[in-house]
């Protein structure tokens, strides 16, 4: 990985991704080290995204090294019509590498094409997240004791969500058993369906979030948009279905986690954060150490 | 003065006819291969009978022969298109168009939220669907299929 942009989850290999994490777990251990004390990291977010930006920049600050950047695109030279281009190759000058978050889709790899630095992606549209896919892994790992074999219940917008489908892709190196919850207007994508059945994974789908809570290992919840929606009305049926609230995690196994990539709006009732079964904002502190495993290895440093 | 007034489009002496053209990728093909800015003598027939097709169009560029990577990129709009190579008013060689693993430029990507779309940026597909032909996004990984292709 050194030298190498990070644009989509499939560009790492499986034992890419298994060294990402084994050097994650180090860095929790260790979390304060002086090895980025050269380096200077710029966070360029065109659009904003609180939790993605401050978890990279904490990453680069307990690792001793700087942070330039922005936060939005409304007070720099993008506003006055620069190219991305023209942003990528003035800001490679003044950084040691690019940790980018763009509006349009594919952004980030053309970037990384015409960058002298290497990229990382911190989310191109609706495109892909690589970080977050790697946190979530890390995530599960951590409290499951393994990435192998497990039931993955997957609930919310599974059509759009981007990160749901990242996560599929990834987890299926490890041999999982799906379950899609979702409504009928935003269920998963054919194109995952008919590849999990080339690779031999089994999945079941259900629109009732109730149902079969009892074998999930982890529960992946996900906002449930309402401009997904072409009809409000079919929106003001389903809203209050997808919501997870504590008693529904009774007879869950004990192993269980609820994962949520942030933020959440309702569809996780605040009566789930006293479980110990949530796990999402743990998850969240789980993003430092992976960006700080991300960073090492592309600059060669551990 | 009852000579009747006849187009010859039928024999060329030197060049290349690419028959098995849809009727509707016509103008696809003209633009692909750049036809339109050509000196060459050209004559094109569409809306022809054909059994495979319904409709085919048929083009006949005299004095010009084709390289297989300049003529393969005619093969997203027309798969099947078949080349006839000629010299003397004979056909010296048939060739059939191979639809490519990668192709850049000639098409736009379907996703407006496209890198492509926004900045001057080659488009660049990976052909995921030869027989069908369709195409996945090098940038933003969508697929555009032959329905939605705008050529440039």
């Amino acid at each position: 990985m050194k030298n190498k942009s990070l644009v989509a989850i499939n560009d790492l290999s499986k034992e890419e991704i298994i060294k990402i994490l084994d050097l994650a777990e180090e860095f929790e251990k260790n979390p304060i080290q002086n090895i980025l004390s050269k380096k200077v990291v710029a966070t360029l977010f065109f659009e904003p995204s609180t939790r993605t930006r401050l978890s990279f920049e904490s990453a680069v600050n307990r690792l001793g090294g700087r942070v330039i950047g922005f936060s939005e695109a409304a007070n720099t030279s993008v506003s006055k019509g620069e190219s991305l281009k023209d942003t990528i190759l003035t800001v490679a000058n003044y950084s040691d590498l690019i940790v980018m978050r763009h509006p349009i889709e594919g952004s980030a790899r053309y970037a990384s094409e015409v960058s002298p630095v290497p990229i990382i992606n911190a989310g191109d549209g609706a495109n892909q997240h690589p970080t977050q896919t790697l946190l979530d892994l890390y995530s599960i790992r951590k409290t499951q004791g393994t990435l192998q074999n497990l039931d993955i219940f997957l609930v919310g917008d599974l059509k759009y969500g981007r990160t749901v489908h990242s996560l599929l892709m990834a987890m299926s190196n490890f041999g999982a058993t799906f379950t899609f919850v979702a409504p009928k207007e935003l269920q998963m994508p054919s194109e995952y369906k008919i590849y999990l059945n080339e690779i031999g994974l089994k999945y079941t789908e259900q629109t009732d979030l109730n149902e079969n809570l009892e074998n999930a290992d982890i529960i992946y919840m996900t906002r449930v948009q309402k401009e997904r929606f072409s009809d409000p009305v079919e929106y003001e049926k389903v809203k209050n279905v997808y919501v997870l609230r504590e008693k529904m995690l009774q007879n869950t196994k004990e192993n269980m986690r609820v994962l949520h990539p942030l933020p959440r709006v309702n569809e996780i009732h605040a009566d789930v954060d006293k479980n110990p079964k949530a796990y999402y904002f743990p998850q969240a502190m789980n993003g430092v150490y992976t960006r700080m495993a991300i960073m090492s290895l592309i600059f060669g440093l551990q | 003065m009852t000579q009747k007034k006849q187009l010859n489009v039928s024999a060329i002496e030197n060049g290349t006819v690419i028959d098995h053209i849809p009727a509707k990728s016509l103008f696809n093909v003209i633009s692909i291969l750049g036809l339109h800015k050509f000196d060459n003598l050209i004559t094109f027939g569409t809306n022809m009978e054909s059994q495979r097709f319904g409709k085919k169009a048929i083009i006949k560029i005299a004095d010009k022969y084709f390289e297989k990577d300049e003529i393969n990129r005619i093969a997203i709009a027309a798969p099947l298109a078949k080349l006839n190579i000629i010299k003397n008013y004979e056909v010296i060689e048939k060739r059939v168009v191979e639809v490519p693993d990668n192709i850049e430029g000639i098409v736009k990507c379907v996703n407006p939220k496209c890198i492509t779309n926004v900045e001057a940026v080659t488009q660049k597909f990976q052909v995921i669907d030869k027989k069908n032909v369709s195409l996945k996004c090098h940038y933003c990984e969508k697929i555009t299929d032959q329905e939605h292709m705008i050529y440039l």
